[in-house]
């Protein structure tokens, strides 16, 4: 006997479904077996990482509030991962919108203008499509790989944020410390849910969904990208341009990250300061394909992936865990997540040998 | 009592899913003998062949090895038993040399198995230089390393797989001396094929599938081709409509002195091809797979664009072209059916439908930038019905259909763009004889109406069926043109082989 993986004729909807919870049981076992090896007591641990986050108004606030950039982030590199263009570095280009955003507060700390925001938010898209621009010219003009070089340009925004905050754009009456000034109301994003810190970003990310959701699914322009995806020679045969792929892909990819910098600092931040760099653009990675690069996927995989961030950071505090094991839990349930997706298109199959001996 | 036969299999039936590959098969093989396995492309012959060769395992039956029931769990033990395989595709490594490659499975020292490939080679007309390097064998001297390397390990049963696919005429009559002196050895050899000439001059006994069934067992030589092919197929199949000589229109593709050199080290390059092809006419190009017909086709179609400088080296329809991409030069009315079909023809993973768009987005299929679902599905249902596409409708992935079903699909689908000038690689591979007589058919048509047609295949029986006129390209170079009605299979078989037509 033995157990073979034979392919699906279509994909399986009931995988589809099964595979998050099968990978949330499987999480869960092997979390207990960590949280026991690590004495600490696991019945508060697995209370804090995922039922805390929905069991306080303020709580579950937060819980929206990081699902905004996220959600938002991971549908622009959602677009980019299924044409097969691997925009890594989206944590640069997030950088970089926070910093093109910020100019205008900084420059003008006392404006009171209404096109303030509505000008930051340009600015920090265009910056972050300027940062993606320049792995999609190396990519088509060079051919360098574009996981590589938009990670190196992570590395770079991140460089760029440290200079501006320990030398030009550090706030003079600020003790020294690496942050500008604190933005004026003007440069602020009006508060959705009164009392939290929720704002309109979220509106943002959802708009964008429901924009991702048309192109990639109603749109000639989203099928080419499919194509060019799944079967790179069929968009050669069929004469879809790879060079257009690549650019929409980083375009798109680096204006998503872009806006979600900008509404980072005029968001919860109020002023450009290093923590606008937690590492969204990373996370945004695992929501994508968490949310099986879906549009309507993304919006639950940053919902779930957000709640989990919020109950790590419960769980760090109220049952001890060290960060790490924090880490290995979310990581797990992205592995356990991924391997059951692997039924989506094949079903496993006890193969029998037929009873007879050889001589 | 009488000797056991070499290989017997009682009552074999193997199935995938729903479709049930071999059903209830027995047959017999008796040591000296040559054994046809004759049936269309789908009848199960491979399938029957993976399961002697033991890269399957049937779900019912017995195979006995003589006369004792034997359990073929993979190659390996097929190969312990003495049963050897040339498969269709070789496995042959281009950067190693013959002997090189032969060392990597055969036991024994370089020196030793050199001297023994030479012996072989003169024993049984295999001659090949154990020191070549393989990317420069061609292809029927490919095909003699791996029928050494089945002998070095003396088996009892060689099975070959469509072997005469690759080879040019004179080759066939060489490798039928070989498969001759083996059998005089007292080797049974398994001779799969749907050529029925050649199953004629060389086999003893001929075991006919249909649908995964045998369908007759009978001696080759005493029936005419004609009564064979209708055993194997289960009907009469029209006798092609010969094309009749019209007036030709304009020239509508043109290659002048097209020269392209390889970018990898195994491709092959194109110099100084010039054809032309006009409005009306069907024009084809004959040559064993390798000689430069995958850069032809991509030259053309658009995949391989060249520099501006050379654009003038590619016309269609007047225009030069040759910086065009694929997009440009389908908008001027060039449809194309490539040879793969999954992957480039197609996309697996999506749905016929999906598929549909791939080319004909222009036909309405698009509006403002939006996908219009009824006319996706509508056109793929036209393609679908008006080809005889076996499938479950326009939702079938495409993956999920067999080759020879995806090939009429993806036809149709150029088809019904209502191309100025179609190319086709391999129109028929892989597509059973009824629906390739109705391909055929539907090109001869299309030719009728005006459309100038390119055609690039190996069957030069298909060639000499539909063709107007030919050329044949052996290593990147292409023959003159030669009219189909008062040139023989002969000449091109010279062609082929790189002389020249006396």
């Amino acid at each position: 006997m033995r157990l073979a993986l034979i392919r699906r004729d279509t994909a399986a909807r009931g995988a589809m479904i099964a595979a998050p919870a099968v990978a949330l049981v499987l999480t869960i076992l092997c979390s207990l077996v960590l949280f026991a090896v690590l004495g600490k007591p696991a019945g508060t641990a697995l209370y804090a990482l995922l039922l805390e986050p929905f069991l306080s108004w303020y709580s579950f606030s937060e819980v929206l509030l990081k699902m905004a950039p996220l959600c938002l982030i991971a549908q622009g590199l959602a677009i980019g991962f299924r044409a097969n263009v691997f925009n890594i570095g989206a944590e640069g280009q997030l950088v970089i919108g926070a910093i093109a955003a910020s100019a205008l507060p900084v420059w003008y700390p006392d404006g009171t203008s209404a096109l303030m925001l509505p000008a930051m938010l340009l600015l920090g898209g265009l910056g972050g499509m300027a940062w993606g621009a320049i792995a999609a010219g190396f990519r088509t003009r060079f051919n360098a790989n574009e996981i590589l070089v938009t990670l190196m340009l992570a590395l770079i925004a991140a460089q760029v944020l440290n200079y501006l905050l320990l030398g030009p754009w550090k706030d003079p009456a600020g003790f020294n410390f690496p942050q500008s000034v604190l933005f004026p109301d003007a440069a602020l994003l009006p508060i959705l849910l009164p009392g939290t810190r929720v704002n309109v970003s979220l509106l943002l990310a959802l708009a964008a969904s429901g924009l991702a959701w048309v192109v990639m699914r109603h749109r000639f322009s989203g099928y080419q990208l499919l194509v060019g995806g799944m079967a790179p020679r069929a968009a050669a045969y069929a004469g879809f341009s790879e060079r257009r792929a690549i650019w929409i892909s980083l375009l798109v990819g680096g204006l998503a990250a872009g806006l979600a910098g900008a509404a980072e600092v005029a968001g919860p931040l109020g002023q450009l300061q290093r923590s606008v760099s937690t590492g969204y653009g990373y996370s945004a990675i695992i929501v994508a394909y968490l949310g099986g690069l879906n549009p309507l996927g993304i919006v639950l995989s940053s919902f779930l992936v957000s709640a989990l961030f919020i109950g790590g950071d419960n769980a760090m505090v109220s049952a001890g865990l060290p960060v790490a094991a924090v880490w290995v839990f979310q990581s797990l349930l992205l592995v356990f997540y991924l391997g059951g997706l692997a039924f989506l298109r094949y079903r496993l199959v006890v193969m029998h040998r037929p009873a007879q001996s050889v001589p | 009592m009488a000797a056991p036969p070499l290989l017997s299999l009682e009552g074999i039936s193997k199935s995938y899913g729903a479709v049930r590959a071999n059903r209830g098969i027995d047959l017999t093989v008796d040591p000296g003998q040559v054994h046809a396995i004759l049936g269309e492309n789908g009848a199960g012959k491979s399938t029957l062949m993976k399961l002697i060769y033991g890269v399957e395992t049937p779900d019912e039956g017995r195979i006995l090895w003589k006369g004792r029931p034997v359990t073929l769990a993979n190659p390996a033990d097929a190969r312990a038993l003495g049963i050897g395989m040339v498969f269709q595709h070789f496995s042959l490594f281009e950067t190693l040399s013959v002997v090189q490659n032969i060392a990597l499975i055969v036991p024994g020292s370089r020196a030793t198995l050199a001297g023994r490939i030479r012996d072989l080679g003169r024993e049984f007309g295999l001659e090949i230089d154990p020191d070549a390097m393989v990317h420069d064998l061609s292809v029927g001297e490919r095909q003699r390393v791996e029928i050494i390397r089945c002998l070095l390990r003396a088996p009892d049963l060689l099975i070959l797989d469509e072997p005469t696919s690759v080879l040019p005429p004179q080759g066939v009559e060489r490798l039928f001396a070989t498969l001759r002196a083996l059998r005089t050895k007292g080797m049974a050899i398994l001779f799969i094929s749907h050529k029925l000439e050649e199953i004629r001059a060389l086999c003893d006994v001929a075991t006919i599938l249909r649908a995964g069934e045998v369908t007759g067992r009978l001696v080759p030589r005493d029936h005419s081709a004609a009564d064979l092919a209708t055993r194997m197929i289960g009907r009469n199949i029209p006798p092609p409509a010969h094309p009749v000589a019209h007036d030709l229109g304009e020239v509508r593709l043109e290659l002048a002195g097209l020269d392209h050199a390889a970018e990898d080290p195994f491709g092959v390059s194109l110099s100084g091809l010039s054809l032309a092809v006009r409005g009306g006419e069907i024009v084809g190009i004959a040559g064993i797979s390798g000689n430069g017909q995958k850069e032809l086709a991509a030259l053309v179609s658009g995949e391989i664009a060249q520099p501006a400088l050379r654009r003038d080296t590619v016309r269609l329809m007047g225009q030069p072209v040759g910086d065009t991409g694929v997009a440009g030069r389908r908008r001027l009315g060039l449809a194309f059916v490539p040879e793969d079909r999954l992957g480039r023809g197609a996309v697996p993973e999506m749905s016929l439908a999906d598929n549909a768009l791939l080319t004909a987005h222009g036909q309405g299929l698009v509006r403002r930038g939006f996908i219009a679902r009824a006319a996706e599905r509508a056109f793929s249902a036209r393609v679908i019905a008006g080809f005889d596409v076996r499938s479950r409708g326009p939702e079938a992935e495409a993956g999920s259909l067999s080759g020879g079903n995806l090939q009429k699909f993806i036809m149709g689908r150029e088809i019904l763009l209502s191309p100025k000038v179609l190319l086709v690689a391999q129109p028929t591979w892989g597509v059973d004889v009824g629906a390739a007589s109705d391909i055929r058919q539907r090109l001869v048509a299309m030719r009728n109406d005006g459309v100038a047609i390119l055609v690039i295949s190996e069957e030069l029986e298909e060639l000499f069926e539909i063709c107007d006129r030919l050329h044949v390209l052996h290593k990147g170079r292409l023959s003159p043109s030669l009219p189909t009605r008062t040139t023989t299979t002969e000449d091109v078989g010279t062609w082929m082989i790189g002389g020249r037509a006396a």
